[in-house]
């Protein structure tokens, strides 16, 4: 059960955009061995989230090694010097706690959410395996067939996840960000133990971690557990830069066409590289956000759906989304899934009709007025979960952002006009895109 | 479904809680209505969780589904706006309000930012008070209730629980589905809502429960704005009924390779003073969060079941000891049999210190886990008066329960546990299993 739910967390990427109101401000510390410490008080039940985050993801598998940083999450459960096998988990269910694991491009992260009287017994346990997991005295090969059967399960099983992965690998000429999190099967069929614990050496340290600690604590508290559990622990000296390879200049539109027997509704899909947020500079960002949510905001008011399946009956649904929280770049989207008896050319022509009408009409602004409210309330209603907010948090700081980033983030998407939401529009260049058509097999 | 509810209730209200803080206030307000409140000015929104007593089993004679039809139309048109005007209102306001009929209440559930609550209480209450029941809403919301109905009397689990609900409650208002059945459904009528209506929503028997950025006055304020167009009730709420079905077994033919077995029979009141052992005691034995007693011997040892399950259906208006478990017809015999075996391991003192020592950890370390956010807050705050639980409840939960000892477990479970009064309802064609219930 425990592993179901980190299959399907690893594949996921954090949508992460909380933003702090006037809630408590989160306290932030730097332990002497370079470990980042953030604490968020929430008093209002006597529960902790407590989550360590490594600056380290699929992004950095050694090349023909991919796969290996999620792989290694799956064995951060297995024995260290003093915990045996399934341990760390017994303990967690014993405690009546929850935990959880996942993998990212960008990072790796680690929590469990249980009563705020065991926070000391899980940062014993957390700071433990940060360097005392022994894979040589564990049984690794079946966490192998794990992710393999992972792999099957969750991805090879489903048409859309493969052609997603496929789409991904077009969109990205040299970034590593198109290769698979889980890892290529044939890659994944080659990691071992050793490999891991190579890859385990090099990147899990305390000034390469992030810890966040949320919920009923004081943070003076925290920083006195966090320095007995985790300050002994020695820093790594030669951190490796954090350099992955960039994309060059993309001038080629790709275009990708897949069939598949299990396809029911046949769909237009298409990635443009787009900007991500950057420390201290998130508009072009908000912009992208704002621009996803005017055409595709999930109200029967938005641009897509009301010109594509309430004015004219041409889509079952459509959507446009962004994914700007990234190490080295964003991702937006547009896609359509045409209703019957509409071919994928005359969809995919009616949706870049209608975004270009969208370019040429201007910016709705009582349509502008209520996404901003939405965007605002969903900012708020966010913060009333703890565990999503220091998600939210720890992946920004992973991502190197800043903990004011992710506080200003509410502000600069509320700030954002609506000349800028039309030059984000106009940014997205087909030559740094991929277009994908999923269909059923011929007949 | 609706069993499972109940059995929702039942732990949700049972778990207990760990020495620390949750500040509430019981708030008074002008009018003189109460009201639970934890202030929490750090984000600003709020939660309201609105609890009437009586719900489904307020429902006259053959008119079983009335108060749960009328629910679902409330937002379907109020005041001047049709069901599309109020959900855009709504949406612009990024508030959201929603109402839940339940087989002992009804609820109002409003969550909205501080910057336009008023508004969007106003909008609740055209809901509440001022909904229009028009016939064409009643007519498809109707239609859609009994083709639900209909489609859920093809699930074995559903028949079973109807089954043993009719077999124990029998003449108790518990006897019908909270949904009614396709027949009295399709026979409501608008003056079937409308006495649904008036029955439901009453200032008498209200519940208030609220969390986030209030202040005590403001939350006084909108007590009384809820209960000013609200009656005072006039249908008598239901007696209490123990839950007592006759010893036996009950074969109820259903096409198919399982069987569903629910079993059970009486149980303890929710105001039980040894409740909390009664609590510990199911959890050991068929509770649902860590390795019970039932799971191992019918699952790990024998794999007759992916899943066994009990728990203290105590309900506002009767209670019942209850499990529920699947089965293939040819293992149904043997199944029923390990059952009542337990039952009597449970009577006889099986549970060890060792077995309290486990759950006792494993639920003062779950307890805190419930109260995850202002929605769910408020709503246990409401249903904690609504059960009749003191103030500082929560905060002293986890001790009481720490304070059981195995000698309290065991006379409780020679209370509870009786084998030979088991009653159970088997769906399916069990193979060698025939009806002996009178």
């Amino acid at each position: 059960m425990f592993h179901a739910k980190r299959l399907i967390a690893a594949t996921f990427i954090w949508a992460a955009s909380a933003v702090a109101s006037s809630a408590i401000e989160p306290q932030e510390f730097m332990l002497d061995n370079g470990m980042q410490v953030v604490v968020i008080e929430d008093h209002r039940a006597p529960v902790v989230v407590h989550m360590v985050w490594y600056k380290v993801g699929a992004a950095d598998d050694p090349a023909g090694h991919s796969g290996i940083a999620h792989f290694l999450e799956h064995l951060m459960f297995k024995a260290t010097d003093t915990l045996e096998e399934g341990q760390f988990d017994a303990t967690v269910q014993a405690n009546g706690g929850t935990h959880n694991a996942f993998t990212s491009w960008d990072y790796t992260a680690y929590h469990q959410r249980v009563a705020a009287d065991r926070l000391s017994l899980m940062m014993e346990m957390e700071a433990d395996r940060m360097v005392n997991l022994r894979l040589d005295r564990s049984d690794w090969l079946p966490e192998r067939d794990v992710i393999l059967r992972e792999r099957g399960q969750t991805l090879e099983s489903s048409p859309d996840r493969v052609f997603s992965e496929q789409m991904r690998a077009a969109l990205y000429q040299n970034s590593p960000y198109g290769r698979p999190i889980i890892g290529w099967r044939h890659e994944m069929e080659q990691l071992t133990g050793d490999i891991a614990t190579a890859f385990y050496r090099v990147h899990y340290a305390p000034n390469n971690a992030i810890l966040v600690v949320a919920g009923d604590v004081d943070p003076q508290e925290v920083l006195a557990l966090a320095q007995q559990y985790y300050g002994p622990i020695p820093a790594v000296q030669d951190m490796p830069e954090r350099f992955r390879p960039q994309e060059p200049p993309q001038l080629a539109e790709r275009r990708l066409t897949m069939h598949d027997a299990r396809v029911g509704q046949p769909y237009m899909n298409r990635l443009y590289i787009t900007p991500q947020r950057h420390s201290g500079d998130q508009r072009e960002a908000a912009a992208f956000t704002m621009l996803a949510a005017l055409l595709s905001g999930g109200s029967a008011t938005s641009v897509l759906d009301r010109a594509l399946t309430y004015d004219a009956n041409i889509a079952i649904s459509s959507w446009a989304s962004y994914n700007g929280s990234a190490l080295d770049s964003g991702v937006f989207s547009l896609g359509i899934m045409p209703v019957e008896g509409v071919s994928l050319q005359e969809a995919e022509d009616a949706l870049d009709t209608t975004v270009a009408q969208f370019i040429e009409d201007g910016i709705d602004m009582e349509q502008l007025e209520r996404v901003r409210m939405q965007v605002r309330a969903e900012a708020i209603y966010q913060l009333d979960d703890t565990a999503q907010r220091a998600n939210s948090i720890g992946a920004d700081l992973a991502l190197g952002l800043t903990l004011q980033d992710n506080e200003d983030w509410l502000h600069v998407l509320e700030d954002v006009t609506p000349e800028e939401i039309l030059t984000a529009a106009r940014h997205l260049d087909r030559r740094e895109s991929v277009t994908g058509w999923l269909m059923g097999v011929e007949e | 479904m609706r069993i499972l509810a109940a059995f929702t209730l039942a732990l949700g209200l049972s778990a207990p809680f760990t020495a620390g803080a949750i500040d509430i206030q019981d708030v008074t307000s002008p009018g003189g209505h109460s009201a639970w409140l934890v202030e929490e000015h750090s984000i600003p929104f709020v939660s309201l969780d609105v609890v009437f007593t009586g719900g489904a089993a307020l429902d006259p004679e053959g008119r079983a589904g009335a108060v749960q039809l009328m629910t679902s139309l409330l937002t379907e048109g109020a005041g001047d706006l049709d069901a599309q005007g109020y959900a855009s209102a709504l949406e612009s306001l990024a508030g959201s309000i929603t109402f839940e009929a339940g087989r002992d209440s009804v609820s109002m559930n409003i969550r909205a930012l501080t910057e336009n609550r008023d508004e969007v209480i106003e909008l609740a209450m055209m809901a509440l008070t001022e909904a229009q029941f028009g016939q064409m809403s009643i007519d498809r919301v109707r239609g859609q209730t009994v083709a639900y109905l209909e489609r859920a009397a093809l699930d074995p689990n559903t028949v079973a629980q109807q089954t043993y609900l009719q077999l124990g409650y029998a003449g108790h208002a518990y006897a019908t589905p909270t949904e009614g059945t396709p027949d009295t459904v399709a026979a409501l009528t608008v003056d079937d809502i409308l006495n649904a209506h008036a029955a439901a929503f009453t200032s008498d028997r209200m519940y208030v429960g609220a969390s986030g950025d209030i202040t005590a006055a403001e939350l006084g304020a909108i007590v009384d704005r809820i209960t000013r167009d609200l009656p005072v009730s006039e249908a008598p709420l239901p007696e209490y009924h123990r839950f007592d079905a006759p010893a036996g077994v009950t074969v109820v033919d259903f096409p198919g390779p399982q069987s569903v077995i629910q079993f059970g029979h009486g149980g303890i009141a929710a105001d039980d003073d040894d409740f909390m052992a009664a609590y510990a005691m199911n959890e050991i034995f068929g509770g649902s969060g860590f390795g019970s007693r039932l799971m191992g011997e019918l699952r790990e040892a024998r794999g007759l079941t992916y899943g066994i399950y009990t728990s203290l259906a105590s309900s506002k208006f009767g209670d019942s000891y209850a499990g529920r478990f699947s089965t293939g017809n040819e293992n149904a015999a043997e199944a029923i049999e390990l059952v009542r075996a337990q039952f009597q391991w449970l009577a006889d003192g099986g549970i060890t210190q060792d077995d309290l020592s486990r759950i006792q950890t494993y639920l003062t370390g779950a307890y805190p886990l419930r109260f995850d956010g202002n929605d769910s807050i408020a709503g246990i705050l409401a249903a904690m008066q609504f059960q009749g639980y003191p103030l500082n409840y929560v905060n002293i939960r986890n001790d009481l329960l720490r304070a059981v000892t195995l000698e309290d477990v065991q006379r409780m479970a020679q209370r509870l546990a009786q084998p030979d009064a088991l009653q159970f309802v088997v769906v399916g064609q069990p193979v060698g299993v025939v009806t002996t219930t009178q």
